[in-house]
């Protein structure tokens, strides 16, 4: 079980971030929760800049912009 | 199996000569289907049952030549500066900025404003992240303030519809504002400003997760710029028909007179009359430029015209509003009388000058 948290402030690209880790989880078979963090403290203390940053299991792996999907499924899988 | 999961299909990658080739043919035949703009607007003009000499068809020829060359224009920059950023990122910025002393901290400051890549919808985690990381005050204001009034799109626009003078005084005056205004904020010390929150971090918890660094290849780069462009025509294609259409209505139907009363150099009161005026409008270089064009067009005085377009991009309501989460109201106060002054002294300088 992964834990996966998709940082911004509710822009529509942070919207397309939540649904893209959600899809790419289920067609891997990857087992995963993911949280949305809208709270500008919370992001600001998880090191993200730019928005939408994801973190998986405590570890940020993306800031800014949409992300790749090929690197997306390597962090899930990783 | 890591490639089944885009929506379509990936197919074999294409060797990087194919790219640096497509990206050549692109310009050549942008350039061509660029020098084709003037004749082919006529021609439209002409299809229409209207006098191309009346106000109507005046307003119709400006409309059909400014909105494809807006668009190509954009196309082209938007490419080029979506590949030049992605040299830079905000946290390579930090890492420059960061312990850097007022002053030269500010000219910095300004310049990275310029090729950062910035959005106003994370204006929040970046000041926080730049503030906590050592930045001052100061400087951290100096890149608010330039990354989103001086950028591509509106030196391009400017270039392209106004004239490279008026895009160069632009990008001074811009830049002089930015960097004196954040100077100004950090000489008067407003950390105790700041919302509680954000002073907790600054003293003392650490953000220090970073990212591993990316290595990305010239294709990377390229798709980069692809993106950039796909972006700005999904945000802000409406902006620039709608400053276009506008600005052809100026053209065709307001009078000279008038614009000359109103906006010209002789009438003291325009100069603080375009800032407050633009403060509330939330549009972007995009949609305001060709608005400019019209109104110089039409007699308005370059200082008032000046003034107006940046407190449009400069002073944003909405950017207030993201922003009044990190600082106090008496620090947004300060952000505003500080730029607004710096805007007001442009203008008249100007009026004066020209």
């Amino acid at each position: 079980m992964k834990s996966i948290k998709v940082y911004g402030p509710g822009c529509k690209r942070c919207e397309t971030t939540v649904e893209m880790v959600k899809e790419a989880a289920a067609s891997l078979g990857v087992e995963a929760e993911v949280e949305k963090v809208t709270d500008p403290k919370a992001i600001a203390m998880a090191g993200v800049m730019s928005t939408p940053g994801i973190a998986i299991d405590g570890k940020l792996v993306h800031s800014g912009g949409l992300p790749d999907a090929a690197k997306l499924a390597g962090w899930l899988q990783g | 199996m890591s490639a089944d999961i885009t929506s379509s299909p990936q197919r074999a990658p294409r060797p990087d000569w194919v790219w640096h080739l497509g990206v050549l043919v692109f310009v050549v035949v942008w350039w061509l289907v660029y020098q084709q703009l003037i004749p082919a607007s006529e021609w439209i003009t002409a299809l229409f049952p209207i006098d191309r000499h009346s106000h109507t068809g005046e307003a119709v020829a400006f409309f059909f030549y400014d909105v494809p060359k807006v668009m190509m224009l954009l196309t082209l920059i938007v490419f080029a500066m979506g590949v030049v950023r992605s040299y830079f990122s905000p946290e390579k910025t930090r890492a420059l900025l960061s312990g850097r002393r007022e002053g030269v901290g500010n000219v910095f400051s300004a310049a990275l404003g310029i090729v950062t890549p910035f959005c106003s919808c994370s204006a929040v985690p970046l000041f926080i992240g730049f503030v906590s990381a050592g930045v001052p005050l100061g400087v951290t204001f100096s890149f608010l303030i330039a990354a989103p009034m001086v950028n591509e799109v509106a030196l391009i626009l400017l270039i392209g519809l106004v004239g490279w003078h008026v895009a160069a005084i632009y990008l001074i005056f811009g830049l002089s504002i930015a960097i004196i205004a954040g100077f100004i904020i950090g000489k008067l010390h407003l950390e105790g400003w700041l919302q509680d929150w954000v002073r907790d971090i600054h003293s003392g918890a650490n953000t220090a997760t970073v990212l591993d660094e990316e290595r990305l290849s010239m294709v990377d780069r390229y798709r980069l710029g692809i993106e950039a462009v796909r972006e700005i025509f999904s945000k802000v294609w409406v902006w620039i028909i709608l400053g276009i259409g506008m600005g052809a209505l100026i053209h065709g139907y307001v009078p000279q007179d008038l614009m000359m009363r109103v906006m010209g150099a002789g009438t003291w009161w325009s100069v603080p009359a375009a800032v407050l005026m633009g403060v509330p409008m939330y549009t972007n270089a995009a949609g305001v430029i060709p608005i400019v064009e019209a109104l110089l067009g039409k007699g308005a005085a370059l200082g008032t015209v000046l003034a107006f377009m940046m407190s449009v991009i400069a002073l944003s309501l909405p950017e207030m509003i993201i922003l009044r989460q990190v600082l106090t109201l008496r620090l947004i106060a300060v952000f505003i009388g500080v730029v607004a002054s710096g805007i007001l002294a442009v203008g008249f300088l100007f009026n004066v000058i020209f």
